[in-house]
């Protein structure tokens, strides 16, 4: 009797813990306006997942926009362009935001769950090769810095530059920075196993600001005055071109790439406002203010 | 009618205690059972052998490179300075305060030591990026800072206090006769120190090493943040790979786990190296286990 008793309590614990696992692939906690009735008092939530590059902009982006609409809640969470993706695909986020655009596969997976991804082009961004501020090179071609990150080239000296290894830092592969970087510039050659990876972009910031022989990638709006951006040749015979916005808006800086928003079919409801928003001219000053550049001026 | 209902909350509080107790067996028996139930579908999709004796953890390239080895290396390059450091200093710490130390000091120190346990992990790899790593960068003239040798100061830290815990207890078990009975026969306080009660303590003392070495495998924040997590093996000698950087087990896991889709062969590559690590985790705990049993036993004759 007593037996059955503690089993009886032991299912009901089990079941618990079953349900627990089972709630947590629901959609979270977002309670979108059904159909086309957003009322302006009307409360909703809003739920941005993604690109760590985009992290930041995407706070201060909820931030103001809160300002205006108070009655849109918008929560952001970084975790890599990829996780974003995925997060848009099993339906647990609103929006995912990605440094990259979407992959095949990614494509493939979404017709498979009946979504139709949406991209929104929201802001445009300078990868920037950061190197110690004492470190005196002057100017890296493509070539180079694909010899750098393939482990072909260990030493500064053979860049030009001064006899010091060479520390190289990236990001985790989940990255969408990290996947522009191995399609744009390692033409999807491997990375070389000596690569540091940092689980967060001002973490490569911080060890290039303390090893004399770093180097790394990041956004623009991460180059600060402890690192210093190093201007980037097309190829041998190209002017060496720093990144800016000003460089990206005419084309001729050569790592300049799009920041993306996604959204699982049109944008409807508080994610077509909110995305309105920062396609406007508020949302741009934001996008200008940490240093990323605006879609269009 | 009174006594049967004190008996009936008698009861009553013995079977929760024993639900719990069953739930404890059931939940670590499940967190096996979902850890091999999504890692091992992993060898349907790529071969056992790439994972067990693949060089490199490649998870974007194509196609993707799954190697345990590097973060293995990695795991036991750490640990092993972790106890290279934290072995002689955690012991000798628990000697100091059971025999040596004036009683005031020793509870002191003991609360002390305890206090060093409680720092959070996070907090510990934050000190050793922002400040300890550019320390040890300098001093030892490396390219970068974040190395393994970072890592093992810092989880030797971590390990001390349990190390140092667990084998002052030991000492303490030792029976006093021991010490009577050495003194007696004209030994000096050292000797009787060096051979008669750190020997009697001895499987204690390895009790203590082990989980205080099962801690520093198992943790994950510090080594994040301080160890570069560039998957290398050791192909220039092992003070080479001390100075340079390493991925670890956890670190891999910790950085990767919420990013991955479901399902793909990177997530079950992750859980594979979970069950690697779990039955690493198992093996320092039951030899832990097993000596804390022998020193009851040698405690009691």
């Amino acid at each position: 009797m007593k037996k059955i008793w503690i089993l009886g309590l032991a299912a009901s614990l089990l079941t618990s813990m079953v349900a627990c696992t089972g709630s947590s692939e629901a959609p979270s906690g977002s309670d979108k306006p059904s159909g086309g009735t957003s009322g302006a008092a009307e409360k909703s939530s809003l739920t941005v997942k993604g690109s760590d590059t985009m992290v930041q902009l995407a706070q201060v982006w909820a931030e103001e926009f809160k300002k205006v609409h108070p009655e849109i809640d918008v929560q952001v969470t970084g975790g890599g362009s990829t996780t974003g993706i995925a997060a848009l695909l099993n339906k647990s986020t609103d929006i995912a935001s990605a440094s990259r655009a979407l992959k095949a596969e990614e494509a493939n997976k979404a017709k498979e769950a009946g979504i139709e991804p949406k991209e929104h082009t929201v802001a445009q961004d300078a990868l920037s090769i950061v190197v110690n501020p004492t470190n005196p090179i002057k100017e890296l071609t493509l070539a180079q810095l694909k010899d750098i990150y393939t482990g072909k080239v260990k030493n500064w000296k053979d860049l030009g530059g001064a006899d010091m290894a060479i520390v190289a830092n990236g990001r985790e592969s989940s990255s969408g920075t990290y996947g522009f970087f191995l399609e744009h510039v390692l033409n999807k050659e491997p990375f070389a196993t000596e690569v540091l990876t940092s689980p967060a972009t001002n973490q490569i910031v911080e060890n290039v600001a303390q090893d004399k022989g770093g180097v790394g990638y990041v956004g623009l709006g991460y180059v600060n005055d402890k690192v210093r951006a190093v201007p980037i040749k097309k190829d041998a015979a190209s002017p060496a071109v720093h990144g800016d916005a000003k460089t990206v808006l005419d084309g001729s800086y050569s790592l300049a790439r799009p920041l993306f928003v996604y959204t699982a079919g049109e944008a409807t409801g508080a994610a077509k406002t909110f995305i309105d928003w920062i396609l406007g001219a508020d949302g741009q000053a934001v996008v200008e203010k940490l240093g990323f550049v605006p879609v269009k001026k | 009618m009174n006594r049967q209902r004190l008996r009936l909350g008698e009861r009553a509080i013995e079977s929760a205690i024993f639900a719990g107790g069953v739930a404890a067996i059931v939940i670590v028996g499940l967190i096996m059972f979902f850890l091999f139930r999504e890692g091992l579908p992993l060898f349907g999709n790529t071969s056992a052998a790439g994972f067990f004796f693949g060089k490199k953890w490649q998870p974007s390239s194509e196609p993707p490179q799954f190697g345990l080895l590097p973060n293995l290396w990695g795991s036991f390059l750490v640990t092993l300075g972790a106890a290279v450091i934290a072995v002689p200093l955690g012991v000798g710490t628990a000697v100091y305060i059971r025999y040596i130390a004036p009683r005031r000091l020793a509870g002191f120190l003991k609360g002390f030591v305890e206090l060093m346990g409680a720092v959070p992990s996070v907090a510990v790899g934050f000190v050793g990026a922002v400040a300890l790593s550019p320390l040890i960068k300098d001093f030892l003239h490396l390219d970068t800072g974040k190395s393994a040798i970072v890592g093992s100061v810092l989880l030797a830290f971590l390990a001390i206090p349990t190390i140092t815990t667990i084998a002052e207890d030991a000492m303490s078990m030792v029976p006093k006769e021991y010490f009577q009975g050495s003194v007696a026969l004209g030994a000096t306080y050292w000797q009787t120190i060096y051979r008669v009660l750190i020997p009697a303590a001895r499987p204690g003392i390895v009790a203590a090493i082990m989980l205080g070495l099962g801690r520093a495998i198992g943790e994950t924040m510090v080594v994040i943040m301080v160890t570069g997590n560039a998957g290398l093996l050791p192909d220039h000698g092992v003070w080479h790979a001390f100075t340079h950087s390493v991925r670890t087990i956890t670190g891999t896991i910790g950085a990767e786990a919420l990013e991955v889709a479901q399902g793909e062969p990177h997530y079950q590559a992750l859980f594979m190296l979970g069950v690697v690590l779990l039955l690493i985790t198992v093996a320092f705990n039951s030899l832990a286990v097993t000596a804390l049993g022998r020193t009851r036993r040698t405690a009691r004759t």
